[in-house]
């Protein structure tokens, strides 16, 4: 009898036990970090450092320590007039004379002494809220400096993660419109894993008097800022920041990690690369990743930081995915991979045909026009309606159906001078490509046009001959004899696709 | 014979009121800090105001008369290291300092003290903010977004340029010139209209550390023009200086002095 209470007592028991454990894996989430709580880890050790701050694309190296330092850092405020476009300046209120302000990395339990210098030739007091730190705003109120001041806060980094920091002195939203923001990385104890090529991306938004790319010195417009409808989106606080020879190299086979932020004032990002897949994201800037992710949502004061292997060279384009942001608001930025294609990975073009759907119908001028010719009787009408549908199949994808191309990407042909200038250079780019900077109506443009080898005389004949005596173009007919003649003064580049 | 030294010392106060002092009428006005007693309404009573900002002339003849408010000897309690360091010397202009340039570089005591002198006084806030709430034609043009917009343009121009002369703007309605677009100006009571440094605090502000009637908060959020040289002038100390912030004197009509 008593054996048997003794056995029954320990099955209650072990049911028991049974019936605590169920919610264990609910309450006690697997591999927290513990946040501020088991952030300090005691006071620095060895000699103060100064912090090295790099200005935007550039990433200071890892911090490499294993112990938590006394880390001082120096930020100067400057008031300067920069160019936000081509032709279009802005007095720019920043962190370390760019935008966004210096790129600070520090390691979590560090021990920051902050100095924030504001320069003696600004007219504003400014002061600096780090989201690194724990305390009331965030060392905003302490660092409340005059024109031609200095002072100095000091702060525990309790919490690792990619931080925004920014101005906040009044009015807060001008100082941030006006390119006031950056971001401050603090490392896990551990460090990031090791990577090939790290760099600094943040996005803002603008609000000129002027229109978007109206040229001369543009003052901020305090109602389009309350509205919030910005006159500018722009990575690196310019619209050629990352294009052109400022696009963000690596090598074929690299690993690169870009440090993401959004500044704002008012937008948040709909952060994508064309033509890439981030394999990880730690999303929001903390400490779990996300992987395989196409477009990550980085709102205004917040960050990310992606991760992506450079499979095939070319150039990936960055941008805000609300697109009309990237292709009429300045949102645009490059990556250029260099290294041997892998056509397994990505063929190319392989095969240009015409494809009109249920435009077919148009066809028929094609149809017409290649039938006059042979005849001899071809004329300038047949030409340009051939040559209009021969466009919409092959051209308007990039120069877009009404000429007018992309900014800063495709340059327009609609009332070209480039078109203009050189009949022959013409039909020699459509002949070879063109690849390398050119200007168009004023504007420098560095992309690649492919050779459109899949095109007969006759054809690139037409497309020209509707390209000149549309969108205001300067007129007159591309013959195919003119195209056989340039087509053998110039030998086709060795190794052009097709 | 007691007053004797008291005329002495107005005598050389002539010469230094520049282009004159101009007559405003007073009156209500809303001013865009909220006070805590009269919810921003404000009486001013009649008072003169300097049509110009004082210039660096007019503050050369000040401290050469005054030799204690020469760059090296005042004492540093009342006015910081670059006190005036744009002049060639402590009694000479020099390339950087033109003579019809508005004087800047200067402290709150040593403004405070060149009025003084003039037998004047450095202006209130509220009646600097008065009189600059007018345009050309209107006594208070606060509310057109065209007139915001002009002064807002002043924050696009880089700092880096030298300052235009005093006089070369339009007079506004009362005659009085250069209250926008030149410099920021010291007021007699600036100290009292401190905003939080962190100007995103709601209703959380340590109330203790503006006392009475300095107790005031933005209460205009949307005029930017206004509240930035507010929030200039909350970040300077009087002994405080910058390359921007110059100052024009008034004075007091009904007690005939400051």
């Amino acid at each position: 009898m008593k054996t048997h209470t003794r056995r029954m007592l320990v099955l209650v028991m072990m049911l028991t036990l049974a019936a605590c454990q169920q919610p264990a894996p609910v309450t006690a989430a697997p591999e927290d970090t513990g946040g501020s709580a088991k952030g300090d880890f005691g006071p620095p050790v060895g000699e103060p450092i100064e912090a090295i701050l790099t200005a935007p694309p550039l990433v200071p190296p890892a911090t490499g320590r294993k112990q938590p330092a006394k880390v001082v850092v120096n930020l100067e405020v400057r008031e300067i007039e920069k160019e936000i476009s081509e032709g279009v300046t802005y007095t720019f209120w920043t962190f370390g004379g760019t935008v966004p302000g210096s790129f600070i990395r520090i390691r979590q339990g560090d021990t920051v002494e902050f100095h924030l210098n504001n320069h003696p030739d600004s007219k504003m007091p400014h002061n600096i809220d780090l989201h690194a730190v724990t305390g009331p705003g965030g060392g905003a109120a302490s660092s409340f400096t005059a024109p031609g001041h200095s002072s100095q806060f000091t702060f525990k980094a309790l919490n690792a993660g990619l931080y925004v920091y920014h101005c906040a002195t009044a009015p807060v939203g001008m100082h941030v419109a006006n390119g006031m923001y950056g971001l401050i990385l603090v490392e896990p104890p551990e460090g990031l894993p090791a990577v090939d090529k790290e760099y600094y991306v943040m996005q803002g938004d603008f609000y000129t008097v002027g229109k978007y790319r109206e040229k001369g010195l543009q003052p901020f417009d305090m109602q389009k800022a309350i509205e919030e409808n910005a006159t500018y989106v722009l990575f690196n606080g310019s619209e050629g920041a990352l294009l052109g020879d400022n696009a963000l190299p690596a090598k074929v086979g690299e690993t690169v990690r870009l440090y993401v932020g959004n500044g704002g004032p008012n937008l948040s990002s709909s952060f994508h690369v064309i033509g890439e897949i981030f394999d990880k994201v730690w999303f929001e800037g903390g400490t779990r990743y996300q992987e395989n992710v196409q477009t990550t949502m980085v709102p205004a004061g917040g960050s990310a930081i992606v991760e992506f292997r450079a499979e095939v060279p070319g150039t990936s384009v960055i941008v805000d995915h609300a697109l009309f942001r990237a292709f009429n608001k300045g949102a645009l930025g490059m990556l250029k991979f260099e290294g041997p294609e892998d056509k397994t990975i990505y063929s190319g073009k392989e095969i240009d045909s015409v494809y009109l759907g249920d435009k077919a119908a148009s066809a028929a001028p094609v149809a017409a026009a290649a039938q006059a010719a042979a005849t001899g009787a071809l004329t300038l009408e047949q030409q340009v309606k051939s040559g209009e549908a021969l466009f919409a199949g092959t051209c308007s994808t990039c120069h877009q159906s009404n000429g007018a191309g992309l900014p800063n990407v495709f340059p327009p042909l609609a009332k070209s001078d480039y078109l203009n200038a050189d009949k022959d250079r013409a039909i020699a780019i459509i002949l070879n490509g063109l690849s390398g900077p050119v200007t168009v109506n004023g504007a420098s443009y560095n992309s690649v046009m492919p050779p459109m080898s899949q095109l007969n005389d006759d054809e690139i004949a037409n497309i020209l001959t509707y390209t000149y005596n549309s969108w205001d173009n300067a007129g007159g007919q591309i013959s195919a004899a003119d195209v056989a003649r340039v087509r053998a003064a110039t030998p086709r580049p060795e190794g052009a696709a097709h | 014979m007691r007053l004797l030294p008291l005329a002495m010392l107005m005598v050389p106060a002539l010469g230094l009121a520049g282009g004159g002092y101009v007559t405003l009428p007073g009156g209500s006005y809303k001013s865009v800090l909220a006070y805590e007693d009269t919810g921003g309404t404000v009486t001013l009573a009649p008072f003169e105001l300097m049509k110009r900002p004082v210039t660096n002339a007019e503050f050369l003849k000040f401290v050469r008369r005054l030799p204690q408010w020469q760059r090296d000897r005042v004492p540093s309690v009342f006015a910081e290291s670059r006190y005036l360091a744009h002049w060639a010397s402590a009694t000479a202009l020099g390339s950087a300092a033109l003579p019809e340039q508005p004087v800047v570089m200067v402290s709150w005591f040593a403004a405070s003290a060149y009025c003084e002198a003039a037998g004047a006084r450095l202006p209130t806030w509220n009646e600097w903010e008065y009189a600059a709430a007018a345009d050309a034609t209107r006594a208070d043009a606060r509310a057109d977004p065209a007139w915001r917009e002009q002064i807002l343009s002043w924050y696009a121009k880089p700092s880096n340029q030298p300052l235009a002369e005093v006089g070369q703007s339009p007079a506004n309605h009362y005659g009085v010139q250069d209250l926008h677009g030149l410099v920021w100006e010291w007021t007699e009571d600036y100290a009292s209209m401190l905003v939080s440094a962190d100007n995103r605090t709601q209703q959380e502000q340590d109330r203790l550390q503006f006392c009475g009637a300095g107790a005031i908060a933005m209460d205009d959020r949307e005029n930017y023009a206004v509240l930035m040289r507010v929030a200039l002038l909350s970040s300077m100390e009087a002994a405080n200086l910058t390359s921007n912030l110059g100052f024009r004197c008034a004075r007091s009509i009904d007690e005939g002095t400051p």
